[in-house]
């Protein structure tokens, strides 16, 4: 590598940046900007709906409510462990910076399986999307039912907006798992593909759902094979933005989807 | 890689070296506190307007600390700081013209 020959005082050499900082973390932000204005026009059509609509339900009993708490107690700290990492990483302490990233990961994971659980009990209780697989001896007389008929928006937004967020999650849980073990994440992908394809039943959307792993697993394996490399310090700093922002989106989507939905008796 | 790159990426880094893991755990610490106002808040019977007004208060200033600490937005420069920021918020702020629409459905009565 040319650029391994850099001199000390390099950075004085060159014209500075715009904006202080090298292209990828720019190229992050600007990506960050775009995405928060997907998950804003989303939470906007919920706050619309939800005006607008005078009998919205309010079904979230305590149990979906402290759920909803732990996982987000399970992502500030995913947080706290990604700013370690980027900080490990800062001081070229690559074990701590692995460690720091795997635990963001299994915080991450956490969320997760809490939240993929609390899908599946939401619609086993009835709460569902018309494209959803009919759940074979549903109740039909429970209060999601009613929900999912004579509201449909709640349903639909409320799928939409965590489901959009859950695809972010796992999108960074697999993106840090490149940025930690880069190749050896990949048979790891191929490994929790058919584990959650397999152990999930046949009406969930998770069984379908799970195929997104196997094709991030194959994408990952052709940007790995295409472009090996080691991941530095700057690529850890760029995963921790993205990282950071899936946490951000979740601090609107709990009280505005969970909190305004709750069962006071 | 360009060489200019690596020797920004090598200052960021050097940057970053520098800062204390304290206040971080600081703003985790706040940011459980103010999940934990707002779960109390969710319980109380209050009028969904007045409810939405402090939710989205609190998640903003949690908004605030996740971008300034762990996004690191702090200690960018200020051009970076507010070129991001006030284009995201003037974007965001422009989505609301679709707000008094929701309210004029609620004055026709239609359910």
């Amino acid at each position: 590598m040319a650029e391994a020959a850099l001199p000390q005082d390099a950075a004085a050499i060159y014209e500075p940046s715009l904006f202080g900082t090298y292209s990828k973390k720019i190229g992050m932000w600007l990506f960050l900007l775009s995405d928060s204005l997907t998950f804003g026009a989303l939470l906007y059509a919920y706050s619309y709906g939800r005006i607008s609509t005078p009998d919205w339900p309010t079904p979230f009993h305590s149990g979906s409510i402290v759920n909803a708490t732990i996982m987000t107690a399970f992502l500030l700290t995913s947080s706290l462990t990604m700013v370690m990492a980027v900080n490990a990483a800062a001081k070229g302490s690559e074990k701590t910076r692995r460690l720091w990233l795997l635990a963001t990961m299994a915080c991450g994971t956490g969320f997760i399986v809490l939240h993929a659980a609390e899908w599946s009990h939401l619609i086993a209780e009835g709460l569902r999307l018309p494209i959803f697989p009919a759940v074979p001896h549903q109740q039909t007389a429970s209060e999601f039912v009613t929900v999912s008929k004579s509201v449909p928006q709640f349903a639909s937004t409320f799928f939409g907006l965590t489901g959009m967020h859950m695809l972010h999650v796992t999108l960074g849980v697999i993106y840090l798992g490149v940025i930690a073990l880069g190749r050896k994440f990949i048979p790891i992908l191929f490994g929790l593909w058919l584990l959650a394809w397999l152990a999930t039943p046949a009406y969930s959307p998770f069984h379908y759902g799970a195929h997104l792993l196997l094709v991030v697993a194959l994408v990952c394996s052709l940007i790995l094979w295409l472009k090996p490399k080691t991941y530095d310090a700057a690529d850890v700093e760029v995963a921790g933005l993205y990282w950071h922002f899936v946490d951000l989106v979740w601090m609107f989507i709990f009280p505005l989807v969970y909190l305004m939905s709750t069962k006071i008796i | 890689m360009d060489a200019s790159q690596q020797a920004i990426e090598q200052r960021v880094a050097e940057q970053h070296r520098h800062h204390r893991v304290a206040p971080f755990f600081w703003v985790w610490g706040t940011l459980l506190v103010l999940t934990a106002i707002e779960v109390y808040l969710g319980y109380q019977n209050m009028e969904p307007k007045r409810m939405l007004t402090i939710l989205m208060g609190l998640s903003l200033i949690k908004a605030t600390l996740i971008i300034g600490y762990f996004m690191h937005m702090k200690y960018e420069v200020s051009r970076m700081k507010w070129l991001t920021m006030t284009s995201l918020v003037f974007c965001l702020a422009m989505m609301m013209m679709f707000f008094p629409d929701a309210f004029r459905i609620l004055s026709l009565g239609v359910r």
